[in-house]
């Protein structure tokens, strides 16, 4: 067994967890239980973000893990707690496809997401290049939780847990992104977020629910 | 300096009608900041054709043939679109649809919105354009429901999760870009997403991750654009939302997402050495027109019948920039500029005539003809113009596609022929009964502001008789630029 060194562990760990907490999301129907799970996965963001910054020395990451910190684990949920609070929705209804079934299609995915990662892992030149189908599994995954619930804050939970699994791309395949970018891109989910509260209440003032069904009237046969 | 002031006068047009929006004359000041940006907009072109391209504020602006017509084009638009939609609110207004605080939000984003496509039209750094381009969308999210009616409510949602998945599918693609450009241009990240330095080294970049790239960009922007099948969230965004913001997604949006495309297919394209964007490109475009075409039979109400030829039109244009070579990049910028001029100028008479008859529905608008003669000639004209009848510019730009495609892809021309013709036929038999025969609506309370239907009718009519020798030059040093 090849020796790694202690913070190559530990990245790796924290990749690791990362996907297991993709997958804890997928099987969660309880909505304050998904925020929280979304305030780990941030936690765990900015501590890979911390150890390459401490690793590599580069100044811009110490910003960037602050940024993550800032909005992922405190600022986002908080508001998303309080959205729920004021809502009151806490179960998401029967998903279109049931737990076992969601997992073993994530499986599946998890696979994929390898494979395609292959060219890029042999490109990059970072300790996490590794960790880049990781990253990509993070992403399809999220999608798969967006496919497969119904209640309008499950969906969003998905988005944001995609947008934390490009960021993880980024960061272990280059180090992140130009710091304009990544501020370019926090602003963009912070207002993503606020939009959404207020689109919230207007389709809670409509139907007295955040059930997804209603909004299915828009086929092709009007 | 024109750059400057094409970016920060929508900026403070929004910021200013935020504040002060519920104001009587909100919709004059609007209409004087579009103006304004236009006006800097054109400074900015001349400088461009003066002194060629332009590279501003330590690179992070670059200004060349290509993206400053798009800019020309989306600021007069803009202030057309202005200028259309200050009877059009206030009848809203008075029927009752709307209230101040909404037309307040109202004026705000569309000021918002105008600064974001500026932005990602004239940014040098892709992963700016992707930020301008979410921004894009959250900026129009909350007008898409305006109304909020449920329709409209599932509209916007639709519009924010297709559209949102669809961004996040373009960041990784940005990400990919980046790591491939990383290993070329160093990796202190200053310059590597830019995309003129990008451009330069495009041939020394990995081309299996940019393959993989180009696969998550085009998937991420073609939602944008409403390549089928990506394309769900478009006709509801554009049937629910208020008139004069379909006409902007329809006749700005769309071209502005189609340029970050054929952005993204420049750098693969001189990577790669391989069809791979370019068939892409191709299939993606044939499949919307086709699909487009036929479900055109199926729709009963006005703007989504106009959503759905939009869909067809940017399928045209993205199978030209598929194809390549300078005759039919040349044929796809002229597209791109009589769909978006004729487009909008169809929504304005769309959104007027379903205030005449106070419905949407088709079958419920007749005889508009007799009831206001403009409008019901401005649809008849617009769709005439949309549907390729000479000597309408569309007409050019189609006819030049075609035959481009007879001689480089033989095996597409009877596609694209027998779904223009589908396309035709359904559109114009639900046009005609709408203009012609007996009425049952009533007139407008205030006077429809239709000066900027003729206009973008004349200008399109123009272009399919005689494009000015400039214009053409323009087109075709972006048509080299894009190459192919």
């Amino acid at each position: 067994m090849t020796h790694l060194p202690l913070y190559q562990q530990l990245l790796d760990s924290c990749a690791a967890l990362l996907l297991l907490l993709s997958f804890a999301m997928l099987s969660q129907r309880r909505v304050v239980a998904l925020v929280n799970l979304y305030a780990v996965q941030g936690a765990v963001l900015a501590a890979t973000t911390l150890l390459l910054a401490w690793r590599t020395g580069q100044d811009h990451l110490y910003v960037s893990a602050a940024l993550t910190l800032a909005l992922k684990v405190m600022l986002l949920p908080w508001l998303l707690h309080r959205l729920i609070r004021r809502l009151q929705v806490h179960r998401d209804t029967e998903p279109l496809l049931n737990v076992s079934g969601t997992m073993l299609v994530g499986l599946v995915i998890v696979v994929f997401a390898f494979s395609l990662a292959q060219p890029i892992t042999r490109l990059a030149s970072t300790a996490t290049r590794s960790a880049i189908g990781i990253a990509l599994a993070v992403v399809l995954l999220a999608f798969l939780m967006m496919i497969t619930r119904r209640k309008a804050v499950s969906q969003v939970m998905g988005f944001l847990s995609m947008e934390n699994g490009v960021l993880f791309g980024a960061m272990s395949a280059s180090y992140g992104m130009p710091m304009i970018v990544e501020l370019g891109m926090a602003l963009d989910v912070l207002v993503a977020v606020l939009v959404l509260g207020v689109f919230f209440f207007q389709i809670r003032e409509r139907f007295d629910s955040l059930d997804l069904h209603h909004l299915e009237s828009l086929k092709e046969h009007q | 300096m024109a750059l400057l002031l094409l970016l920060i006068l929508p900026l403070m047009g929004a910021a200013l009608l935020g504040i002060t929006g519920a104001h009587r004359r909100a919709p004059e000041v609007n209409a004087a900041f579009s103006l304004g940006t236009l006006l800097a907009a054109c400074g900015l072109a001349v400088r461009v054709i003066r002194h060629g391209d332009l590279l501003l504020g330590r690179e992070q602006f670059f200004i060349d043939p290509f993206n400053v017509f798009l800019v020309t084009l989306t600021a007069f638009v803009g202030l057309t679109t202005a200028l259309f939609s200050r009877p059009y609110m206030r009848i809203e207004l008075d029927h009752g649809r709307l209230t101040p605080g909404k037309l307040r939000l109202y004026h705000s984003m569309y000021q918002l919105f105008m600064f974001t496509m500026l932005l990602a039209l004239t940014t040098n750094n892709m992963g700016l354009m992707w930020v301008a381009m979410e921004g894009a969308t959250l900026s129009t999210v909350l007008l898409v429901t305006l109304y909020r009616t449920p329709a409209s409510l599932e509209a916007g949602w639709k519009y924010f999760i297709l559209c949102g998945v669809g961004i996040a599918q373009a960041l990784f693609g940005t990400v990919l870009l980046y790591v491939a450009a990383e290993k070329v241009l160093g990796s202190q990240g200053v310059t590597a997403l830019l995309w003129t330095h990008l451009d330069a080294v495009k041939s020394q970049l990995e081309p299996t991750v940019l393959a993989l790239a180009f696969v998550f960009l085009l998937v991420g922007y073609g939602t944008k654009v409403g390549l089928v099948p990506l394309h769900n969230w478009l006709p509801d965004a554009h049937a629910e939302g208020p008139t004069p913001i379909s006409a902007v997604l329809s006749g700005l949006l769309l071209n502005v997402a189609l340029y970050t495309v054929v952005r993204s297919k420049v750098l693969v394209e001189g990577s790669v050495h391989s069809q791979l964007p370019s068939r892409l490109l191709m299939g993606f475009g044939l499949v919307s027109v086709v699909v487009a075409a036929l479900l055109l039979w199926r729709q009963r109400d006005i703007k989504r019948l106009f959503a759905y030829s939009s869909i067809e039109h940017m399928g045209i244009a993205t199978f030209a920039f598929g194809m390549g070579g300078p005759i039919a990049n040349f044929a796809a910028l002229l597209h791109m500029t009589v769909h978006s001029l004729t487009k909008s100028s169809i929504f304005f008479t769309a959104g007027h005539a379903a205030q005449n008859a106070g419905t949407q529905a088709m079958d419920r608008i007749r005889g508009l003809i007799t009831l206001s003669p403009t409008v019901g000639w401005g649809l008849m004209l617009g769709s005439l113009a949309i549907l390729g009848v000479p000597p309408f510019g569309v007409f050019t730009s189609e006819f030049l596609i075609l035959t481009t495609a007879m001689r480089t892809q033989p095996w597409a021309t009877p596609i694209l022929l027998a779904a223009l013709a589908v396309a035709f036929a359904a559109i114009f038999s639900k046009v005609q009964p709408m203009v012609f025969g007996e009425t049952t609506g009533r007139p407008l309370p205030h006077a429809p502001a239709l000066l900027p239907v003729f206009t973008h009718l004349a200008i399109v009519l123009l272009l399919g008789l005689y494009i000015p020798h400039y214009l053409a030059d323009w087109y075709r040093a972006a048509a080299h630029l894009i190459g192919g």
